[in-house]
């Protein structure tokens, strides 16, 4: 783990007078299941969307999967997954369609479509389902099939936008288990959660506050620094301290 | 008092079943959680207690009134709060909150005593329009709108989902200081964790409840032995616990292993099957089983 898939530097942006997001640093290595925590408001999406390439920094720099965030947003749009708990498939369209139509736009030519999808469904254990509308599948199923299609293209680095969210625990650690064989392919999984058990699954974790990142480390070393138990502690301490509303 | 009984409610022409016979009774004051994941049938359930929807077949009372037969009067004495935001996008904060206590023959000032700890916090933001709040504020606002004509009964559909730990947590306390205003709450969520804010929960999945009773309760009736196992190499101790014949199940726990074991099994025994696997520093102890064991246990 020594190449670096995202490095930022000095990372900010204003709408007005308000600095959503205030001068945030670090860096991702290649493979690293990275947690992105943080409370309601606490510049999260603002940030993400940056390094997604879909909103201009106010001000700093930096690359994701080798492209600079400025100049080269286009490229990272191509390079990189996303899937959100809000939107991750298209519930009008059917299991095969929704591949069909992600692998497309991620530029992957009809052939591979066709080939990928059948080894996807049988992997997934969704052959039964491949006609079915994505609405009437089980949520943790949905979400299982939205990271397969976030990572169809074989991406350097997939952004998770509360993934879980209303996932039922067994489904929940069945996703994250799929996190855990993407990052042994070499994906980078950069992952936001307000389950605190999840941010222990992550290799590093960033807490953020006001638009600042206040912590980044390995989960064991966040709870030995802020003398904790849990995740869950160390997030409500460093949370609690923000001064802006949301 | 909440009576329910043998609720059941399909969609689809019968096709897609929501709920499959449900019964449960909620005393005055409670604080009672309806525990599980999306798509159990924890929102229909709560359309047909406020009235909103029509069950199939099967009956609920609230507070002695029909919610298919008193519908109006049910809505009188009820709150509820859906799970998807559902007040007046392009209406202002105060406005919102004015035109659902005019809805109710009443004035913000005459109930104002009532929201007051909740509504201080959005107070500041009274003239910015509701489509334009962050999550928790809508939240909060929603909340005061479900609470301003004084209900005697609060239905809040997944409050929380989407809410970050700290206001979590501010909001379960919120919902403790109702709770003592004598207000009976009925709350659905999917968080596991906030089982333990409730006086009772029923953990519900597939459109049927799969227990109920206190969280202690619900806890104490866990069948299974249950240790923790803690490791360096947390994602290959995994799959060397799912090899082992007499674990039942393993799954990540925060920084641990759960694994549910066979009687008579000793934890030395698996300590020496991973030590010879080369997993040479893991520590292995009982552990009190969680809500969220006894619905995976439950679910298994």
């Amino acid at each position: 783990m020594s190449v670096k898939v995202i490095e930022v530097s000095d990372l900010t942006k204003k709408f007005g007078n308000f600095t959503a997001v205030d001068h945030i640093a670090f860096d991702v290595m290649e493979g690293e299941i990275f947690g992105f925590l943080g409370a309601n408001g606490a510049g999260k999406t603002t940030a993400m969307q940056m390094l997604c390439g879909i909103s201009m920094p106010t001000a700093g720099k930096g690359t994701v999967a080798g492209y600079d965030i400025i100049k080269e947003n286009e490229q990272i749009k191509r390079n990189i997954g996303y899937m959100s708990q809000k939107f991750s498939l298209y519930e009008d369209l059917r299991v095969w369609e929704n591949i069909r139509l992600f692998g497309g736009i991620y530029g992957l030519s009809d052939k591979a479509i066709a080939e990928k999808t059948n080894t996807l469904l049988k992997q997934l254990n969704f052959e039964q389902e491949r006609n079915t509308m994505v609405k009437y599948l089980p949520l943790g199923w949905k979400q299982k099939l939205a990271f397969s299609v976030a990572i169809f293209h074989e991406p350097r680095i997939v952004f998770l936008d509360e993934p879980t969210g209303g996932v039922d625990p067994a489904m929940r650690r069945q996703f994250w288990e799929m996190i855990y064989d993407a990052a042994d392919r070499g994906i980078t999984v950069f992952v936001t959660t307000h389950y605190m058990d999840e941010a222990e699954y992550c290799n590093r974790v960033s807490i953020m506050v006001d638009g600042r990142i206040d912590a980044l480390d390995t989960p064991a070393e966040l709870r030995r620094r802020f003398n904790a138990e849990t995740m869950d502690e160390v997030f409500q301490q460093l949370a609690r301290k923000a001064k802006r509303g949301e | 008092m909440i009576e329910v009984e043998n609720l059941n409610k399909s969609y689809r022409k019968g096709n897609i079943k929501a709920l499959n016979g449900i019964s449960f009774q909620v005393n005055d004051g409670e604080i009672f959680g309806v525990i599980g994941p999306d798509g159990a049938g924890k929102s229909s359930l709560f359309r047909i207690l406020a009235s909103l929807i029509l069950p199939d077949s099967g009956m609920a009372i609230m507070n002695g009134l029909d919610v298919v037969k008193d519908y109006r009067k049910v809505r009188q004495i009820i709150g509820y709060m859906p799970g998807r935001f559902s007040l007046y996008q392009d209406l202002s904060v105060e406005e919102n909150l004015a035109f659902f206590a005019t809805l109710f023959h009443t004035t913000i000032e005459e109930n104002y005593y009532l929201i007051k700890d909740i509504y201080q916090q959005i107070e500041p933001f009274k003239n910015r329009r509701a489509g334009a709040l962050s999550g928790g504020m809508k939240q909060k606002l929603a909340l005061s709108c479900a609470l301003i004509h004084k209900p005697e009964i609060l239905i809040l559909d997944e409050p929380t989902t989407g809410v970050d730990p700290v206001s979590r947590k501010e909001f379960w306390d919120m919902l403790g200081r109702l709770r003592e205003q004598g207000i009976t709450i009925l709350v659905s969520t999917a968080y596991m964790d906030e089982a333990s804010r409730c006086d009772r929960i029923a953990l519900i999945r597939d459109g049927g409840f799969i227990a109920s009773n206190t969280p202690q309760g619900i806890i104490d009736d866990y069948a299974e032995v249950l240790w923790s196992v803690e490791g360096t190499q947390m994602s290959a101790l995994l799959t060397a616990l799912r090899d082992h014949a007499g674990i039942k199940t393993s799954f990540a726990f925060g920084d641990k292993h759960h694994v549910t074991v066979e009687k008579g099994i000793h934890p030395n025994e698996l300590k020496q099957y991973l030590a010879d696997k080369g997993f040479g520093d893991v520590r292995i102890a009982p552990v009190e089983p969680s809500v969220e064991d006894c619905f995976m246990a439950l679910t298994n």
